[in-house]
């Protein structure tokens, strides 16, 4: 036996990232009567990123007050320590085993721990600026706008005095109004789509308020300067086909350039432990109890589709929390499971095929129609009591006076909501009553978008 | 007053202190950027080219053929990642069969062994995921990969435990030899941005900018022209699905758009090929990072943009007569010269470098010192791949009761700890920038790209050098990455 690695340890339930959807999984999951709780987190306190969103806007909903993201943490993670919950920070986790064996290594040693069942709730990373393929020098002073906030939020550092931000993501938006305030120059927004993919009020609160202009429709086509950036060169792209009009670009003096394109989920160990992801969200695929394709392992928050409002998450996490300990009460009796082929259907990919273990015609699957660019949960396990079921999803574009379809594989209406707006930049959801629970017969559910 | 300055820290000036610290000589490499492999060294293809390109004849055969053993040998001398995963050129038509026969006979009159032709079936069964449409394929066993970059560092650290001296942050103004009537006391004096330096014997690894250097010395004019090649580089997850480099038919402009795993499983794709009238041009364009997707979809019909992480160009230093020139310089004693370093360098690196100190030695009379100390042990490395080794577990395990910082993880993407990151700036020639950090552990050089662990590396090096947290570099000059810091207000 060697003489550093612990034996393996247990725990009823391991919850991986200790952010606002782990924090609300674990309280929930007490809550429930599981005792045998484990939070993993990386950093050296709870909260994730919250602890760097200084700004107001969270817990709105949650709460019905209007905090700023360290005091919405501190709400949780306060409510945590009382419940006494286990947690093990400065830890990362190196690997998930579809059999739920997490290895993790912290300060303390390596410990391998067998979790009865596993939460993911690992967040999100920020697109780097070498996904996008932006041509031009690889100088200092091109960062993510995550990246920026937390040099300046936690570290009262100064990234840049004279900026362009390229996407207009929340972060972005958030950033151009902090730097704003710190004495820097935001010179503008740049945005690709014919949209701002922020919420509307961060559009007005961080943009309009500080007269920074956006610039729709326009994109980063090079970045210039050796050692530090020195300028952009921006061009107007056509609105259908996003390819630059270099005609008409134009330079942009600065000496930084903050990215705001995009969030992916951070799904590394997901992928390790065999869960199926939807290339659409990019997280991993779930039924309505956010179960993934490996049963006992469940996922909520940004790992598994990208959030507007962290009191989503909470509410979100909780479901997980739920279920997991639902799942850990059937005391784990494993039914004979049967690979079913999926038809995910989303504009990046063609179809995947899963091996979501299933009971045969137990799984509904939501397919993401027109207008649609993402819908979770993607599978209904339909031999359950009848309930409500909330679909979240994004609009692929703007849409005015629109209805949300939901219909059957043979194309009856199973359900409409009218819209006055729907917009990529905020999540929408559906609600679908007990009543309209699906039967036997229906092959899969179709969400569209119809003018 | 040095016995031997040598200019340029690349893999080709280091390789060369490194051999000819072996002797009982005072040594200096002097290089402008403000670490060794800041040029063409870092930004290649980081291939061991098996040899079967070059024409016969030429010093880039000779060399690249010496080198390619050579290289695997001192990849594990120096525990520097490299993987004989072999080389395929690919045919995609029954017209492209007759130009792999020729590039194998090429090969063999090279002297390099290992090369056949192999069938479409066994290329597709080596490798499933390439374009169903090959007819054949060239297979050259000696193929190979490497970390170009640690390679260079590797064999800084080495020489530098040796005692070669290194300044970094020095470009060369002027360059100028005074010989002696009695024969003696000839010397060199090297202007540098740090003021000058003498030398009894100058070598000149300078790259793209040995021309410059040369003319300065000799009355033989060389010309050297910049050629850029820009890359994409892609997440591991993508790399894991490859085994062997995919070379594409080599054309006149040279060995075409690669389709390659790294050492780090990453997987990069390119180059492609532009003379550019600045040497300091590394910059990316549209129109050729848009070239690379096009043709190298012909290896790989499957490519995406989804998993890419980032592009980069490196230059190549290209002698207008197209081949190395290596040696003593025909008309000034005591110089000696590595110009035109570009593919196969990296694979050739160790035979000039052996080829040169050898030349020297002889020319000044040296003998072996009696002792040579061995390389510092290696960075540890842990990396998830060798963690499903119970015993690699138990190690790391030990490394974290000696030091808890071992378990601490900076980088989360290719899980490099605070300690690794500390001991990367302790070391001989140690990293004293964001990118120096990068290149000697990996940390920023993954998926994220840094997004998250920066900000914490940057404490480390500030911690460790020092220094204000502002006036850290990306790499050196003016690249600061912070432009203040915030006033705390009572």
């Amino acid at each position: 036996m060697s003489g550093h690695l612990v034996d393996l340890e247990k725990a009823s339930l391991v919850i991986v990232g200790g952010g606002p959807a782990g924090l609300a999984a674990a309280l929930e999951a007490q809550r429930q009567g599981l005792s045998d709780i484990l939070l993993i987190e990386r950093d050296q306190q709870l909260g994730g990123i919250l602890n760097q969103c200084i700004h107001t806007g969270f817990g709105l909903h949650y709460f019905g007050a209007e905090l700023s993201g360290p005091e919405y943490a501190d709400r949780f993670s306060t409510a945590f320590a009382a419940a006494g919950i286990t947690c093990l920070l400065e830890t990362h986790v190196l690997e998930i085993t579809s059999d739920r064996v997490l290895t993790v290594i912290s300060p303390q040693g390596i410990r391998k721990i067998a979790a009865g069942a596993i939460i993911l709730a690992m967040g999100c990373r920020e697109r780097p600026r070498g996904a996008l393929g932006i041509p031009g020098t690889r100088c200092a002073g091109i960062l993510t706008a995550g990246m920026a906030q937390k040099l300046l939020n936690l570290q009262g550092l100064m990234p840049g005095q004279s900026v362009v931000i390229l996407g207009s993501g929340d972060i972005g938006l958030i950033m151009a109004r902090r730097l704003t305030l710190e004495g820097a120059k935001v010179k503008a927004v740049v945005e690709l789509m014919p949209y701002s993919s922020g919420l509307t009020r961060n559009v007005v609160q961080c943009l309009q308020d500080y007269e920074i202009p956006l610039l729709l429709s326009h994109t980063v086509v090079e970045t210039h300067g050796l050692e530090r950036l020195t300028g952009v060169t921006i061009a107007p792209v056509h609105p259908q086909t996003q390819k630059p009009d270099l005609e008409q670009s134009r330079f942009i003096a600065c000496d930084t350039l903050l990215l705001s394109v995009g969030l992916i989920p951070e799904n590394e160990l997901s992928l390790g432990a065999g869960v199926v992801l939807d290339p659409a969200t990019r997280g991993p695929l779930v039924d309505q109890s956010l179960e993934t394709s490996q049963p006992g392992i469940f996922a909520c928050g940004n790992v598994l589709h990208v959030h507007d409002l962290v009191d989503d998450v909470s509410r979100e996490a909780e479901q997980a929390a739920r279920s997991a300990v639902a799942f850990l009460e059937k005391a784990a009796k494993p039914a004979p499971q049967e690979a079913v082929d999926l038809h995910i259907k989303t504009d990046h990919e063609p179809a995947v095929s899963s091996g979501m273990p299933a009971g045969q015609s137990s799984l509904l699957p939501v397919l993401a129609g027109p207008g649609i660019r993402s819908v979770v949960p993607q599978l209904i396990l339909r031999n359950l009591d009848p309930e409500t079921i909330r679909l979240a999803f994004r609009p692929a574009r703007v849409y005015r006076a629109a209805s949300i379809c939901l219909r059957n594989d043979q194309g009856q209406l199973v359900m409409k909501s009218q819209r006055r707006i729907l917009t990529p930049g905020e999540e929408a959801r559906l609600d679908i009553p007990a009543s309209q629970w699906p039967d036997g017969e229906t092959g899969h559910w179709q969400l569209s978008i119809e003018v | 007053m040095f016995d031997v300055v040598i200019i340029g820290a690349g893999v080709i000036g280091c390789a060369i202190a490194r051999e000819l610290s072996r002797y009982p000589l005072s040594l200096a490499v002097l290089d402008q950027a403000s670490d060794v492999c800041e040029g063409t060294s870092k930004a290649n293809s980081g291939i061991i080219h098996a040899g079967y390109d070059a024409k016969p004849g030429t010093n880039k055969a000779r060399y690249n053929v010496r080198g390619n053993p050579m290289v695997y040998q001192w990849a594990q001398e120096l525990a520097v990642p490299c993987k004989n995963n072999t080389s395929l050129v690919l045919a995609f038509s029954e017209a492209d069969l007759p130009k792999i026969d020729a590039l194998i006979e090429r090969g063999q009159q090279n002297g390099v062994k290992g090369l056949s032709r192999i069938s479409r079936e066994e290329v597709l069964d080596r490798e499933p995921l390439v374009n169903p449409s090959v007819t054949g394929a060239l297979l050259a066993e000696t193929g190979g990969i490497i970390s170009p970059y640690g390679l260079t560092i590797a064999l800084a650290e080495h020489a530098a435990v040796n005692g070669v001296e290194f300044r970094l942050d020095c470009q060369v103004q002027g360059l100028s030899h005074h010989p002696d009537p009695e024969g003696k006391n000839a010397c060199f004096l090297v202007q540098t941005s740090h003021g000058p330096i003498q030398a009894r014997a100058v070598v000149n690894a300078a790259g793209v900018f040995a021309d410059s250097l040369h003319n300065l010395l000799s009355e033989d004019k060389l010309t050297i022209t910049a050629r850029r090649g820009e890359y994409y580089m892609l997440d591991k997850r993508i790399g894991a699905q490859f085994t062997a480099t995919l070379f594409q038919l080599p054309t006149d402009k040279g060995k075409g758009i690669l389709v390659t795993p790294t050492v780090e499983q990453t997987l990069i794709l390119g180059p492609t090929s532009d003379t550019i009238p600045d040497k300091t041009d590394t910059r990316t364009t549209a129109a050729k990072l848009e070239e690379i997707l096009t043709t190298a979809a012909l290896t790989w019909p499957g490519l995406r943009k989804d998993s890419f992480i980032t592009s980069f160009a490196g230059l190549r230093a290209h002698l207008a007569e197209g081949d190395f020139r290596i040696g003593r310089s025909p008309d000034v004693p005591s110089y000696y010269l590595a110009a035109g370093i570009e593919s196969p360098g990296l694979t050739a690196a160790p035979a000039i470098a052996i080829d040169l100190a050898e030349q020297i030695a002889a020319d000044f009379d040296l003998v072996l010192k009696p002792e040579f100390l061995p390389p510092p042990p290696p960075l540890p490395d842990f990396s998830l791949h060798q963690l499903a080794d119970p015993d690699e577990l138990d190690r790391l395990a030990a490394e974290i009761a000696r030091d808890p910082a071992m378990g601490r993880i900076v980088c989360r993407c290719e899980h490099v700890t605070e300690a690794q990151i500390r001991a990367a700036i302790r070391r001989p020639v140690g990293a004293r920038t964001l990118d120096g950090i990068k290149r000697r552990t990996r940390a920023n050089m993954g998926r994220c790209q840094g997004g998250f662990c920066t900000p914490r590396v940057l404490e480390i090096l500030a911690e460790e050098l020092a220094c204000d947290i502002t006036t850290l570099t990306k790499s050196g000059g003016q690249s600061q990455i912070l432009t203040g810091q915030l006033e705390v207000k009572a």
